[in-house]
């Protein structure tokens, strides 16, 4: 009974240590395949448009939001301390280090992350990844390198629009509906928040740019062929990347602080 | 060390065997593909003929036992190696496996654009005479979503056949197909063989459809191959297992090689 028990928590420790290390082998072999010869710049900006421009429009929308609504929190919270003045730092502060970076990168996770795991995975299924192996064109260095790529150079960017646009919806809520003065709300922002917050904000981008490509890919890279299997392999990548993002966050700030 | 007299055979499998999930699929499998010839595999579904099928253009490795492409052992090549052999290879997948995001102009030039230095002019000229050859002359422009199933098998032998391979390889060309585009289909690898002399491996469960446009016939029966002849000397064969699996389709007659290019 316990051995049998002790005997199921081993199976599944090695099983996760297992799929652990295959990632890590994916990833290793994704980098290898971008330093070497011939550089797939039109792959690279075809999925920068993809990832990048084509979330704009959901980046905009909840990046406003997100903003708008800790214009209101913000503001109700300070009022009782007397410290209205101070909603642009509040405001400018938690956008660019936690929720730019973390909302867009669960945005694009779920935008264009999916889609990654799918595309990758009906290749996988209909043999398209094999026939690519037998045209000696590396499905690595043709699919999934443009893509991690890509995710990376362009979620700094994703983060930043989001930031930007989340201190703009917070302005139009604080200032031009609840009666913050203007001046203060620009000039808290502009002394409190530092370089420090802004080069964090990216790092953070970043690694979160490099997750959602890693693990989209991987799981639609071994995608088990089946429909079933396509749909599994998509849940698991959005899950598994945006609880990626979550841990890694926290251990970023705790990092950076 | 090479063997490559014409006479040699062009793939030897040595003893394959391989598990796939924990199940033995090929358990010491022996096969020899004649050069220049259309060799066809024959075998129940689920079987491991695709299996097979892999394990010579080597998406798959033997768990044990050797894969010999002109005497290489091609299990052993590292990546690089491995492409570079590839470059004699060409296959048409079940699913023709035509990349959704090209045309199917693109999908047939992919090859060329990838692995020659061939200038853009160059490249359309060998594409579009080839789509001549398959029969989809005037089809470059569309999608792969927009054909039906047998003129993506005619894209896909396109896309394999535009680099001059020496060894193609078919994995069940015609399934999924009417009767009689499969036997277009048939007919078109059959004529693409005889002109351009490459070695043919050919898997497939179309009984008797295989005896008259194969050179030789070869049965996959519980991992190993348990007979193989040439075609007209196959549908003869004693052994009690393959003469069940051919006469399942109610027509023990010989067809003789060469009856269906014969009919056109």
């Amino acid at each position: 009974m316990v051995a049998t028990a002790v005997a199921r928590c081993g199976r599944g420790s090695l099983s996760l240590l297992s799929e652990m290390g295959r990632m890590m082998v994916f990833l290793i072999s994704t980098f290898s395949w971008m330093v070497r010869p011939p550089f797939r710049l039109l792959q690279v900006l075809k999925q920068v448009h993809f990832i990048g421009v084509k979330s704009l429009f959901v980046i905009v929308l909840t990046g406003s939001f997100t903003g708008m609504v800790l214009g209101l929190q913000g503001y109700y919270s300070l009022r009782k301390f007397g410290a209205e003045g101070l909603l642009g730092s509040a405001v400018a502060l938690s956008m660019i280090r936690e929720l730019g970076p973390v909302l867009s990168a669960l945005m694009v996770t779920g935008r264009a992350g999916s889609a990654m795991t799918a595309e990758i995975g009906i290749m996988r299924i209909t043999e398209q990844i094999d026939a690519l192996d037998t045209m000696a064109v590396s499905p690595m260095q043709y699919l999934i390198a443009p893509k991690v790529l890509a995710s990376v150079l362009i979620m700094p960017l994703l983060g930043s629009i989001f930031d930007v646009i989340g201190i703009y919806g917070g302005y139009l809520v604080g200032v031009e509906l609840l009666g913050v003065s203007s001046g203060s709300y620009t000039s808290s922002m502009e002394s409190s928040v530092e370089w420090k917050d802004v080069y964090g904000g990216i790092l953070k981008s970043l690694s979160f740019g490099l997750i959602v490509a890693w693990v989209c890919t991987y799981k639609g890279y071994h995608t088990t062929m089946s429909a079933e299997g396509l749909g599994k392999a998509t849940t698991e990548a959005v899950v598994l990347s945006s609880v990626l993002i979550l841990i890694w966050d926290y251990f970023l700030t705790s990092v950076l602080m | 060390m090479k063997i490559t007299e014409a006479s040699a055979p062009a793939i030897r499998l040595v003893g394959v065997e391989k598990k796939l999930g924990g199940q033995p699929v090929l358990k010491g499998l022996h096969l020899e593909i004649p050069r220049g010839k259309l060799t066809t595999v024959i075998g129940q579904s689920g079987g491991g003929k695709s299996v097979l099928l892999k394990h010579i253009i080597g998406l798959l490795k033997p768990d044990r036992g050797q894969v010999l492409v002109d005497g290489t052992d091609i299990a052993q090549l590292g990546a690089h190696d491995l492409n570079e052999l590839r470059k004699k290879f060409a296959m048409l997948f079940q699913g023709a496996a035509l990349f959704d995001s090209l045309s199917v102009f693109e999908n047939v030039a992919f090859p060329l654009r990838e692995k020659t230095k061939l200038s853009e002019p160059e490249i359309e000229r060998k594409v579009l005479e080839m789509l001549e050859q398959v029969g989809l002359t005037g089809m470059g422009h569309k999608f792969p979503a927009e054909l039906s199933g047998g003129m993506r098998k005619r894209a896909g032998l396109a896309r394999a056949l535009v680099m001059g391979p020496e060894i193609m390889l078919f994995d069940e060309p015609t399934t999924g197909l009417d009767p009689l585009l499969a036997r277009t289909i048939h007919d078109l690898i059959v004529e693409t063989q005889r002109r351009f002399g490459f070695t043919a491996v050919m898997v497939s469960h179309e009984i008797p459809e295989v005896f008259g446009i194969s050179d030789y016939v070869a049965m996959l029966l519980d991992g190993v191959i348990v007979e193989m002849a040439p075609s007209d000397e196959f549908q003869r064969t004693r052994h009690p297992a393959v003469r069940e699996f051919i006469n399942v389709g109610g027509k023990p007659e010989v067809v003789p090689s060469g009856a269906v290019q014969g009919a056109r």
